[in-house]
């Protein structure tokens, strides 16, 4: 099980990984954290002409606060970083609980957010968080400069997003929790660190029955991480759990996976819709 | 032929010069170019943990990082780790314990342990276990495991001499 | 019949090293990373292998065109089926002594046809394995789809597509047992439970992937392979088979094997190609398989399907149980134990523990297009272990009885032996209700029963909703110390007589060779514990060596849990052998009787003053430098070899209970395992601290197949998760503590009367695991009988969710 060989580059510079992308497009895979790249490259199931080691760039190994007051995450940020920094469980508490459910230490210490969200693996914790906190995922080109993309609108299907072939993701930019913001991470996975059979992350601001925003993030039920927006939207609107889970209901439509079956996710999302619902500080009304 | 790259990185404190094809994880490396056989390979697909090493402190698997990624690190292997304090008291107490049978998987439960004791010097026995639950050993019970690395961290915070008690 | 040797003034030779806990001095090795698996092995000019391995199921090979593969850097050879077959003999996995059976032909690398995803189509040999692998990916194959035979109920179908041409069904075996009045029995019954039962397909996973390192010596015209093996002796015979030479130009060494369970006792077609290969090109060849081609190629194991069906009299009593098994055994028959046996014992032990008198069986194993078929660690028996207590809770909960006290009232009694089951089996001497009762003790059983009765009240206070607890018990048997009757009677190359010499080196320490291998179980030290007892030395001065046909006795290996009942008990009664001889020697040389002089610990004591006399070292210093010393025409004898076969029985059947209490929770299905307890008789123990974490971790299998693991396979007959990722074995976080206890009932067909301890955590837990599921499941009404027992089947059994199965 060894990889096909590739040219490897290390990138100097932003600027030369930048190139290198113009250049390669599709036939240069980015390499961040390597924690599902290069088992893909093992498995040989993909074999790329080039290699693009952006392990180099430091820069992009940041967490700091941004102008809006809010946080700015750059790519190589490292998964176990995100557990430990004060900043990070002051500003978006819900990537501090996220972060253990993600594999194992061994993985934690390498993998990181920039490769995890590029990837966008659908039973991944940061897509689905990313999704919850309306994150801005920030990408640069050599010939478009760099634009952000609402993380909401990121995610196109089954590892495919808005990424192009001659683009990096440089980072994420997340808003300011504010004072009533609240939040709740739940996963379901057969055995400790696994990909998420289900998981659900939900980030609110304002109080049980009176919220003024309330996203909830399904991962491992479909292609991409999946908003349950009419859900959402009721309990926004103040419904109680037996509305908000008949509109959850309605609305998901979950793929099987080689465990579970679309019913069992469905069902299984249901859970978790009602540990949420205690989590955001709703009355638990012994449904 | 392949092209290859140049690194220069240490091995268990000793400055290493190798040509490494991109193409080649570290675990590789190690076991082929450097003879360093203790890191083992079990699945290279970053699951079993069989792999693991420290780079620059950190363990990790070895089979998920390209050799040419090592490029500058430091790189410690279960081979590099005899003197140090905690690794000692760890494999005293896995012997002791009977926490290995093929030991396939020894070198890498080790060093994972190792790093946990760095990190949480009085860890539960639940903490262990999900400390260790990126490392499979298919022998044991892992049970034999979690006791030993207890009995190395009271023994490392100098509680409970030599316990004769056997499991 | 033997009987454990005493001392003169009585005092049983066992009571010094066998008995102790004693820590493997082996295990330095692997903690400091040091142990040397066939990977690690060093070799000049060393050439690695790799596989073009087939992506379908079943097809008739169109086009393979190694050229391509051939132009590619680092080639040195590249081989299809066809290249190889004039330098090889195919195998036939064919036990001659079983009635009914049939196998085909099986080359080392396919030919005309592929009948399995994985199965070796072609072999390319590179100066290294990237290369390797480069070269196998250009091989150009091309096939005609087939259809795939996955079910082996319609693999059966008359009409079913023949998987090979030179048989006439797809029918690998099939057996019927009945006794006189079993319908009679199930007729008269109070009660009577049928239970419908599936187990997925399971693979040993062994942590070390398969491997060998194959050398050709062409001036002695010898093969030499090292690998990790379980049956080094057995492999000397096959490669011997298969290369068309003699026994005798084949060496096999066992390296340090990272784990085995059975899937390392197998003629393999890749392993047997490298072999080929290696004697083709003159140099060194070694091939490891990765973790995917593990998954396609190792043996798979346990997956059924059985209806069992037990019947109870008014009384509460078993009178007859039935089981009707089907078993998809893959397209060969493994070569050279045959993929048969799990299925035989089924048929020999289901229900086999208890007192009812009437049975009826029939097991049939279809052949298909999955992968290859054999022995796991327990092979039939925790099959047999779960149809039986499965439907031993069913009638229990159905009666109203409490499971424990059922099982007391029906198990066979522990002074009925020997015993003969109505399947045939027989059993030396059994403990199973010393075993239960102990079992009963340790855990706790009227203690968690009353948990369990709290819970249930705090469900009807509103409070844990959802989440249920249950116990589930079991009671198991499991063969070991086999006598021939599984392998060596139908044709098999497997010893089932196994050797052990023992010898005085010049350094006054003892050195033993052993046919046996370590698989990590730790018998090497088991083995120096009763070389220790039986010579008379202290343990350290005891040297084992093992596993190297050149420099060993014969053994059958370790597999079966036989490896400490026979090459153990070879080894003992060769170190008492030595050790008469050693006081004879030693007496010569001090002019006394043997008989005035014992030794203990390396020492010669005179009996009646206990007096030393002189030392082992000082002995040997006599013996090989000072020969002159001993009186003329006194020759003495430093070395001592015995050869142990047990023939009484099929095999000594060890056995024991095992209990799990279990929490699961009904509105995610998901499932937590808080406790699970083994009691285990294998007779005498040689070493409680390995027999016990051997029985934790073949109970952690147990909990695995019952709750994780298993090979999901497409109805294209393709294994849709073929990765570690994806095929889950238990991990540290979601195990439990696991506690032991054991019954000691000695064998009296041995001296040491030491039974196997290896097998006996896997066989109890699937059936105290699903037990214990389904009776936290009982108050719901529901009922999970297709392991692994997931979440998915959990929600559909209680009806949480109904649409059909995907």
């Amino acid at each position: 099980m060894k990889p096909a060989p590739f040219v490897y580059v290390r990138a100097a510079s932003v600027e030369h990984a930048l190139e290198v992308l113009a250049e390669h497009g599709d036939d240069a895979l980015v390499l961040a954290g390597g924690q599902s790249l290069v088992p893909m490259l093992n498995l040989r199931l993909v074999q790329p002409a080039v290699v693009l080691d952006i392990n180099a760039l430091h820069g992009l190994a940041t967490i700091e606060s941004h102008t809006a007051g809010g946080l700015r995450l750059g790519a190589l940020v490292r998964h176990r970083e995100i557990a430990v920094d004060p900043l990070v469980a002051a500003c978006a508490p819900l990537l501090r609980a996220a972060a253990p459910w993600i594999a194992h230490p061994a993985v934690r210490h390498r993998g990181t957010l920039g490769g995890s969200l590029a990837l966008g693996d659908p039973a991944a914790e940061w897509p689905a968080c990313a999704v919850a906190l309306d994150a801005t995922i920030r990408l640069a080109s050599r010939t478009g400069g760099e634009r952000c993309v609402a993380a909401e609108s990121f995610f196109h299907g089954l590892y495919r997003s808005d990424r192009r072939g001659d683009e990096l993701l440089v980072g994420c930019d997340l808003a300011q929790a504010s004072h009533d913001s609240v939040f709740s991470f739940r996963e379901l996975a057969r055995r400790h660190g696994d990909y998420a059979a289900v998981g659900l992350a939900v980030s609110a601001c304002g109080r049980p029955g009176a919220w003024r925003t309330l996203r909830l993030v399904f991962f491992g039920i479909g292609d991409t991480p999946i908003r349950a927006t009419a859900c959402g939207e009721a309990l926004a609107a103040g419904a109680g759990l037996a509305e908000a889970r008949a509109q959850l209901e309605a609305e998901l439509e979950p793929r099987a996976d080689l465990w579970f079956s679309a019913q069992a996710k469905r069902h299984l999302a249901v859970h978790l819709l009602r540990e949420a619902w205690r989590d955001l500080g709703h009355p638990d009304t012994g449904e | 032929m392949e092209s290859t790259t140049d690194i220069e990185f240490e091995v268990n404190g000793k400055r290493v010069r190798l040509a490494v094809s991109p193409r080649e994880h570290l675990a590789d490396v190690l076991r082929q170019r450097c003879g360093l056989t203790g890191t083992h390979l079990g699945c290279e697909h970053g699951v079993c943990g069989a792999c693991t090493v420290r780079v620059d402190g950190a363990a990790i698997r070895g089979c998920l990082i390209l050799a040419v990624q090592a490029d500058g690190a430091q790189v410690r292997t279960i081979e590099g780790e005899g003197n140090d304090p905690v690794m000692q008291a760890l494999q005293q107490a896995f012997i002791e314990r009977n926490a290995l049978q093929c030991g396939y998987c020894t070198p890498g439960f080790l060093l994972t342990a190792a790093e946990l004791l760095e990190l949480d010097p009085d860890p539960s026995r639940e903490s262990i276990r999900e400390y260790l639950s990126g490392n499979i050993c298919r022998c044991t019970g892992y049970q034999a495991i979690v006791d030993a690395v207890e009995l190395a961290a009271r023994r490392l915070r100098g509680e409970a001499g030599t316990d004769a008690s056997v499991p | 019949m033997s009987s454990a040797p005493a001392n003169r003034d009585g005092t049983d030779l066992r009571a010094r090293a066998i008995g102790q806990s004693t820590v493997r001095a082996e295990a330095r090795r692997f903690v400091t990373g040091a142990g040397a698996y066939v990977d690690d092995l060093p070799a000049h000019r060393l050439l690695h292998a790799a596989f073009l391995r087939s992506p379908v199921a079943h097809g008739t090979i169109v086009k393979l065109d190694l050229a391509p593969a051939l132009r590619m850097e680092g080639v040195v050879a590249a081989y299809d089926g066809e290249a190889l077959a004039p330098h090889c003999q195919p195998v036939r996995g064919l036990l001659a002594h079983l009635a009914d059976m049939q196998a085909a032909l099986q080359w080392p690398l396919a030919r005309d046809r592929v009948r399995w995803v994985g199965e070796p189509v072609a072999l390319v040999i590179a100066e290294s394995r990237a290369l390797a692998e480069d070269a196998a990916q250009a091989i150009a194959f091309e096939w005609a789809e087939l259809p795939p035979l996955v079910d082996p109920r319609l693999a059966l179908e008359p009409d079913a597509p023949r998987l090979h041409a030179e048989l006439d069904s797809n029918l690998m075996f099939a057996a019927t047992v009945a006794t006189a009045n079993v319908e009679q029995a199930f007729a008269q019954a109070g009660t009577v439970v049928e239970l419908a039962m599936r187990t997925e397909r399971v693979t040993a996973m062994a942590l070390e992937p398969r491997g060998l390192l194959a050398q050709w010596d062409a001036a002695q015209h010898r093969l030499t392979v090292h690998m990790g093996t379980q049956v080094p002796w057995m492999m000397q015979a096959v490669f011997a088979g298969v290369l068309g030479i003699g026994c005798d130009q084949v060496r096999v060494v066992a390296a340090d094997t990272g784990g085995s369970f059975g899937s390392k006792i197998h003629c393999y077609g890749d392993e047997s190609a490298v072999a080929v290969a290696a004697k083709r090109l003159g140099r060194p060849v070694r091939y490891v398989a990765d973790r995917l081609e593990a998954f396609v190629s190792d043996v798979h194991a346990r997956g059924h399907e059985a209806v069992v069906r037990a019947a109870v009299d008014a009384d509460g009593r078993l009178t007859a149980f039935e089981v009707d098994d089907l078993c998809g055994a893959g397209p060969f028959s493994i070569y050279p134990r045959g993929s048969v046996n799990e299925s035989r014992h089924v048929l020999g032990l289901t229900g086999a523990c208890y007192r009812a008198t009437e049975y009826r069986a029939r097991i049939r194993v279809a052949m298909q297009t999955m992968a290859i078929y054999g022995q796991y660690r327990g092979v039939g028996h925790p099959l047999a272990c779960l149809f039986t207590e499965a439907a031993v809770d069913a009638a229990a909960r159905q009666l109203g009885i409490d499971p424990l006290a059922f099982r007391r009232r029906n198990l066979v009694p522990d002074d009925a032996y020997p015993h003969r089951a109505p399947s045939g089996a027989r059993f030396e001497r059994l403990s199973l209700c010393a075993c239960l009762d102990e079992l009963a003790r340790l855990m706790g059983y009227d203690r968690l029963r009353a948990d369990q009765r709290e819970r249930a009240a705090d469900h009807e206070r509103g409070a844990h909703q959802g989440v249920y607890r249950g116990i589930g018990l079991a009671v198991f048997v499991e063969n070991s110390n086999h006598s021939s009757a599984n392998y060596g009677r139908g044709g098999a190359p497997i010893a089932s007589r196994d050797g052990a010499m023992v010898r005085l080196t010049q350094g006054g320490g003892i050195q033993c060779a052993v046919g046996l291998t370590d698989s990590g179980q730790g018998v090497t030290t088991a083995m120096a514990q009763i070389a220790a007892d039986a010579v008379g030395a202290s343990i350290v001065d005891i040297r084992v060596f093992m596993g190297d046909t050149e420099h060993t006795p014969v053994s059958g290996g370790n597999w079966g849990s036989r490896g400490t009942g026979i090459s153990g008990e070879a080894l003992w009664q060769a170190g008492i052998a030595l050790r008469a001889q050693l006081v004879a020697a030693a007496a010569a040389l001090h002019a006394c009787s043997p008989d005035a002089l014992e030794l203990v610990d390396g020492t010669f004591l005179r009996r009646d003053d206990r007096a030393c006399v002189c030392t082992l070292q000082a002995l040997a210093d006599a013996i090989y430098f000072r020969p002159e010393r001993f009186p003329r025409g006194f020759q003495p004898e430093p070395a001592a070899q015995r050869h142990y076969a047990q023939t009484e029985y099929d095999g000594i059947y060890t056995n024991g209970a095992s209990a799990s209490w279990v929490e699961v929770d009904t509105r995610t299905g998901f499932i937590k395992v808080l406790g699970h307890w083994i009691v285990d008789d294998c007779g005498t123990v040689i070493n409680p601290l390995l027999l016990d974490e051997q029985l934790r971790g073949a109970a952690v299998q147990g909990i695995g197949q019952a709750l994780f693991e298993g090979c999901l396979y497409g109805n294209q007959g393709e294994l849709r998760n073929a990765t570690l990722a994806d095929y889950l074995v238990p991990m540290a976080a979601e195990m439990p503590d696991i506690h032991v206890g054991h019954v000691t009932t000695p064998t009296a067909t041995s001296a040491l009367g030491a039974k196997g301890g290896a097998e006996a955590g896997i066989t109890g837990a699937l059936a105290s695991v699903v037990n214990a599921i389904n009776d936290a499941l009982a108050p719901l009404g529901a009922q999970v009988l297709e392991l692994p027992v997931t979440p998915e089947r959990v929600l559909r059994a209680i009806g949480a969710i109904h649409d059909p199965a995907p």
